[in-house]
């Protein structure tokens, strides 16, 4: 799978302040690349270059095989976290205008239109103005506009705030169906939450510095502390964990469950699972045996934690 | 190129549909001739008449004030010379007289300067120019007698000149063209500084709601700040054109229609004599016609061309700096130290055209801020119908349209960066930095 867009050592100054420290990025095509890190990273810097906002000082993007140019604007939709529409103006006008200025002719942008507030169930808003419509509702019209003129890069930030949760739903669902229709997507957000159900790709930026990047999974096995939680019905502590802690390194964990066992939290390093479960199976009955994967919250804040300056 | 006129367009649609313009289009005519109306009304009325009481121990003087009665609505003179100076000063306020003259018993020659006035208001210039000519001529007349001149010859001996203007190449010109010049350069001028502060405000109103708004992060994703802020410019300023249309077409029906209304129901009922109405129109017409007769010699192609030219580069210079505040601001109340430079050039370029311009059409203040490329919009159009050599013109359009360049570009620069600031109000040093970024 070849990349969609490539970021090579862009820098972005603002005076004195570096907000893109020769930062490089490769998103997948067809991927959902979580764009990741804490307030002031410098993910909407980044953005704003990929969308030709600004130029950045040094450094080149790549888009498509081709250095991004003015033309590449068509090809990227864009849901900036600071959003909105003219408040006077009526929903049907809007869209066709921003549908216009992306280079879509009228009739084109008509049909794409009908297509999508059919889809979302808001063909009588038409002729309504922004201002009589609620927060979610704008966003939802937002979400079409970005969307309408079928970029093959999408670009969400923030994409959930402000809506319910099951208008939520329904444009997740929507960032799928996009998905598997060949478009890329890259998704910036702080809710970890749906990146864990998103995202297959994920870079973390942070102080201006790209710090991870990678498929999650194979970021999610570099987080890896090779650890279990266990959970063990046993009349003989004592004997089990002087067994356990002959080899390997153990602290009291918590979890739930439905016994009144003992449980563990059990380091294995560099052995291997089947090792501890045959100790375990010797000593008691096992009722609980989950190897620990770090979510992407733990890694966020782990990254962020350590990297403080 | 086709994405520019996108956005003039909703520009354009978004100001005319706007329910405020479309009031403003329609009652702000209405408004102008009530106001005007109004005004013709007061100044119709006669003012109260004044009273002026005469103190003149020589007795030479009070019939020619006296004869002033039958002439001037505005005084009316008592000959009070019998009364006590000093009981006439304490009693003036009281008797409700505007003021006394006071003439001494002296020689004439220490009458030119010892003739007072003694008023608690202080009187307007025009009277003490006439009180002051009336007492001069009749000692001027007395000195003549003294001196056994005939004042009859004299009389006739003093010449009035009547000077015809000419121009060099032969055509002739009337002494009544410099009003209407003054008139033509000043409405035109005015007009420029309205246009500017109107719809520069409304492009600077614009850019802040789209800030405010939010939308501007997702149309700057397709479109290039520059093109946003001309396609703006433009859009505003063809709404602000329509509007303009708008008013001199219903302004030139309703002086139409007022003109045949007041024809018809004032005429009979007003109290000047048939007679007196009668010459005064003609004496009306007869200027109205010689005026009318003198607009056609005035260098009316490049005055419209004048007018054109640098409505253009004068709009267009200042709504960038309009666009670029907008750009920088959040909310309107924060323009307000921003808006002060761009306001003072254009209100002293409006003094200047009506003060300098006026006297010295060609003196060296008026030439240079003919050139000044933020006060020749209005100067050099009010100098214009005073004929300017074309070195001038061409000096003054190329540099108001080189900063022209340079000011949108400037603009151009605060806007990009500006745009996308939010929540702070920026200072002069943070301006300067942006134009690095």
């Amino acid at each position: 799978m070849s990349n969609l867009l490539e970021v090579h050592k862009v820098v972005k100054q603002y005076g004195d302040y570096v907000a893109l420290n020769e930062v490089s990025l490769n998103v997948p095509k067809g991927s959902i690349y979580g764009l990741l890190g804490p307030n002031g990273a410098g993910k909407t810097s980044l953005i704003r270059i990929i969308n030709q906002i600004t130029l950045p000082d040094s450094g080149e993007v790549i888009l498509d095989g081709e250095k991004l140019q003015p033309k590449h604007v068509q090809t990227i939709g864009y849901l900036p976290e600071e959003r909105g529409l003219y408040t006077s103006m009526k929903v049907g006008e809007q869209c066709l205008y921003l549908a216009q200025m992306k280079g879509l002719s009228k009739a084109e942008a008509k049909l794409q239109l009908e297509y999508w507030f059919d889809r979302l169930g808001i063909q009588g808003w038409w002729n309504k103005k922004i201002q009589e419509l609620s927060k979610g509702m704008a966003q939802k019209i937002q979400f079409v506009v970005c969307v309408l003129h079928k970029p093959k890069l999408l670009i969400f930030d923030e994409p959930f705030s402000g809506f319910d949760p099951v208008n939520a739903n329904i444009i997740k669902d929507e960032i799928l169906a996009l998905k598997e229709q060949g478009a890329t997507i890259i998704f910036s957000t702080h809710r970890m939450e749906s990146v864990e159900e998103l995202c297959d790709h994920i870079a973390l930026i942070h102080k201006s510095n790209k710090l991870i990047e990678g498929k999650l999974s194979d970021v999610k096995r570099q987080f890896k502390t090779n650890s279990f939680e266990v959970g063990i019905l046993t009349d003989n502590v004592e004997g089990l964990m002087y067994d356990i802690t002959q080899k390997f390194t153990v602290s009291p964990a918590s979890f739930k469950s439905l016994n009144d066992d003992l449980k563990l939290d059990i380091q294995i390093g560099n052995s291997a699972p089947n090792e501890l479960l045959h100790i375990l199976t010797q000593r008691g009955q096992v009722t609980h045996f989950v190897e620990k994967i770090p979510s992407v919250n733990d890694i966020f804040i782990q990254t962020v934690t350590d990297n403080k300056v | 190129m086709s994405i520019i006129s996108l956005i003039i367009k909703r520009e354009f649609v978004a100001k005319v549909r706007n329910k405020s313009f479309v009031v403003m289009t329609f009652l702000s005519p209405l408004l102008f001739v009530a106001i005007a109306g109004f005004i013709a009304y007061l100044s119709s009325m006669k003012p109260e008449t004044k009273r002026i009481a005469i103190h003149d121990e020589t007795g030479l003087f009070a019939d020619s004030f006296l004869k002033q009665n039958k002439k001037d609505s505005e005084y009316h003179y008592l000959n009070l010379s019998e009364i006590d100076s000093e009981s006439l000063k304490d009693s003036i306020a009281k008797e409700n007289f505007e003021g006394l003259i006071l003439i001494p018993k002296t020689t004439l020659k220490e009458l030119e300067t010892k003739v007072e006035f003694i008023s608690n208001n202080s009187p307007s210039i025009s009277f003490i120019k006439k009180t002051q000519g009336l007492i001069a001529s009749k000692i001027t007349k007395l000195n003549f007698e003294k001196a056994q001149l005939d004042t009859i010859a004299i009389q006739k001996a003093k010449a009035t000149v009547n000077m015809h203007l000419a121009k060099s190449s032969g055509e002739e010109s009337l002494k009544g063209l410099n009003e209407i010049k003054i008139a033509i350069g000043g409405a035109f001028g005015y007009l420029i500084m309205m246009f500017i502060i109107i719809y520069g405000n409304m492009v600077m109103r614009s850019v802040i709601e789209e800030k405010t708004n939010r939308i501007i992060e997702i149309i700057i994703s397709s479109v290039k700040p520059f093109q946003l802020m001309i396609g703006k410019i433009v859009g505003t300023s063809l709404a602000g054109l329509l509007q303009f249309t708008i008013w001199a077409i219903i302004g030139l029906s309703l002086m139409l229609a007022a003109s045949m209304f007041f024809g018809v129901d004032i005429g009979p009922t007003s109290r000047i004599s048939p007679e007196m109405m009668h010459v005064a129109q003609r004496e009306f017409s007869g200027t109205a016609q010689m005026y009318i007769s003198e607009a056609w010699n005035l260098p009316i192609a490049s005055i419209l061309f004048g007018f054109v030219v640098y409505f253009i580069g004068g709009y267009f210079l200042y709504s960038s700096f309009y666009a670029a505040i907008g750009a920088a601001v959040d909310n309107q109340t924060d323009s307000q130290q921003f808006l002060l430079p761009i306001i003072m050039p254009l209100v002293l370029s409006v003094y200047i055209g009506f003060f300098t311009v006026v006297n010295d059409p060609h003196g060296t203040i008026a030439i240079v801020f003919s050139m000044i490329p933020l006060t020749s919009p209005i100067v050099m159009l009010m100098r214009l119908p005073f004929g300017v050599p074309w070195w001038q013109i061409a000096i003054s359009v190329s540099l108001l349209f080189a900063t022209f360049f340079f000011v949108v570009w400037f603009a151009a620069k605060i806007y990009r960066v500006g745009i996308l600031m939010y929540g702070k109000k920026p200072t002069w040093k943070e301006l300067y930095k942006w134009l690095k970024y």
